[in-house]
């Protein structure tokens, strides 16, 4: 693992209204790195994940990605959102294309790859997922589990550089839950960088490097899942944790 | 038997009035040219206003939805800011556009164009007309389609714009096919219910299929025959587009399973 921070997070605040949703986020993340965002419902851990990319477009602050000043007006959001696959709790599949469809639109139209290779390197994704009989099936005929397997590899179709997933089992079926994070869990051993907002203890536990507890708005307290999981330092971590695990 | 055969007579007697008519409002002097010629006139406006509408529909609809839909928060400086500024004014006229078109009666505004806004030019009544009811029904078409961009989940934005497409992109792949199939049937309603209001015409004189058959009564004085013509004629047009839309939904739903 290398010390180069991918994304460095200063300062970053998001008010909706009166309500502060993030309250001064600092945060580096490393390449490689797979950070798993703990915390309550309402405690900013899914707005952080998108302002990372600008789904929310933060109050105040810093979003340095590879070196580039994200909120900087001048810089072209598109471009660097493609550097970012993000996974969402919902899928987000578009029912109207095949998942063949699904996976090659933005690697055709955004990175101009010819349809045969675009075409090939989506079912080689699919083939690793297990679901390359899917091909030209349309999102309704899959599984939430199929679903959201099929959502990794569609953001992966874009060699993205960092992945983003928020909350990805939170909206399946508990005998659901383990295939995608087997999916994941391979990701994570290949060396993609990943920020993961989720539930997920036994995820966080096992795969994560760095996991990070937040709550109101603030990183309350973060550290290596080992020290994490069996010393937590702050009283508003210990409380959480003995509600989840 | 005398019933039968007094049957027999009124029947040939009825028969022979019925042809007399017919041959009257429709074959001699070649009357049925009206019907013919105006048929055409009312396709010909109607095909053109509906282009009109769907290109004005779809265009107000994206502003307006994008509008609705549209963070302000956070501060704007420079180019930003001029955006927020025009994309502002393009709003208001759209809302002033859509309150206009749909609170008047599309007679007056047949009327307006016609004998206000091309009084000094020598325009065509045909094009008078396609742009009359083009902009008439831009209206109704930009709130259904406004509608159908609503009613997509705001994931499928979101989805769009984290793989990188842009907004308009993100809206012609993924947002507007979607839209586009839901709205379909209110979309084949409004075309329908636009080649119907194409009968108005006659108030700019324009020979229009029900101009036609009027004209046929002004010179036959028989109303019943055809007036009837004329509203067999719109139904069957009419029950053809129908069909034609009720196919391009089900072939649409295909994607459904």
């Amino acid at each position: 693992m290398t010390t180069e921070a991918l994304i460095r997070v200063e300062g970053l605040k998001k008010h909706f209204g009166s309500l502060k949703a993030l309250d001064g986020i600092d945060l580096e993340l490393r390449k490689g790195e797979v950070t798993v965002i703990i915390g309550p419902s309402g405690s900013g851990k899914s707005t952080l994940l998108r302002s990372l990319n600008l789904l929310e477009r933060p109050t105040e602050g810093a979003i340095y990605f590879e070196g580039v000043n994200i909120l900087d007006p001048k810089t072209n959001i598109n471009l660097h959102r493609q550097r970012m696959g993000m996974v969402f709790q919902h899928f987000n599949l578009f029912p109207h294309m095949t998942i063949l469809r699904n996976m090659t639109l933005a690697p055709m139209k955004l990175l101009h790859e010819t349809p045969a290779a675009a075409t090939e390197e989506a079912m080689r994704l699919l083939d690793r997922v297990g679901l390359q009989d899917r091909a030209n099936a349309y999102p309704s005929q899959l599984s939430g589990g199929q679903k959201q397997r099929i959502a990794i590899v569609r953001a992966l179709c874009m060699h993205p550089d960092v992945m983003l997933f928020d909350e990805p089992t939170s909206a399946l079926d508990p005998e659901m839950v383990g295939e995608v994070l087997d999916v994941m869990q391979n990701l994570a051993r290949e060396g993609m960088t990943m920020i993961v907002v989720t539930h997920e203890m036994g995820f966080a536990k096992e795969v994560a490097n760095r996991v990070i507890f937040m709550d109101e708005g603030l990183i309350v307290e973060e550290g290596t899942p080992k020290e994490f999981f069996a010393h937590p330092q702050n009283a508003r971590t210990r409380d959480f944790l003995s509600k989840v695990l | 038997m005398p019933m039968t055969e007094s049957f027999k007579v009124w029947f040939m007697e009825w028969y022979a009035s019925i042809a007399q008519k017919f041959y009257g409002c429709f074959i001699e002097d070649e009357r049925w040219r009206f019907l013919w010629d105006g048929l055409l006139v009312t396709l010909e406006v109607a095909f053109f206003a509906v282009i009109i509408g769907v290109v004005l529909g779809f265009l107000v609809a994206i502003v307006r939805a994008s509008y609705d839909t549209s963070d302000f928060s956070g501060k704007a400086t420079g180019w930003r800011r001029l955006g927020r500024g025009v994309f502002r004014v393009a709003n208001w006229f759209c809302k002033l556009y859509l309150t206009v078109i749909r609170g008047t009666p599309v007679v007056v505004q047949l009327l307006i164009i016609y004998f206000v806004i091309f009084a000094s030019f020598d325009v065509d009544k045909v094009l008078a007309a396609v742009i009359a009811f083009g902009v008439n029904s831009g209206a109704y078409v930009a709130e259904i389609v406004r509608s159908g961009i609503m009613s997509i989940d705001k994931g499928q934005m979101e989805a769009g714009r984290s793989l990188g497409f842009n907004y308009i992109q993100t809206m012609w792949y993924i947002i507007v096919p979607q839209a586009f199939k839901n709205i379909l049937p209110a979309l084949g309603n409004e075309f329908i219910v636009l080649l119907k209001e194409t009968s108005v015409s006659g108030y700019i004189a324009l020979g229009d299929l029900t101009k036609g058959g009027d004209i046929i009564r002004g010179r036959t004085f028989e109303a019943l025959m055809p007036l009837f013509a004329v509203a067999l004629i719109y139904l069957a047009v009419v029950m053809v587009l129908s069909a034609g839309v009720n196919k391009l939904e089900r072939r649409l739903r295909s994607s459904d399973h």
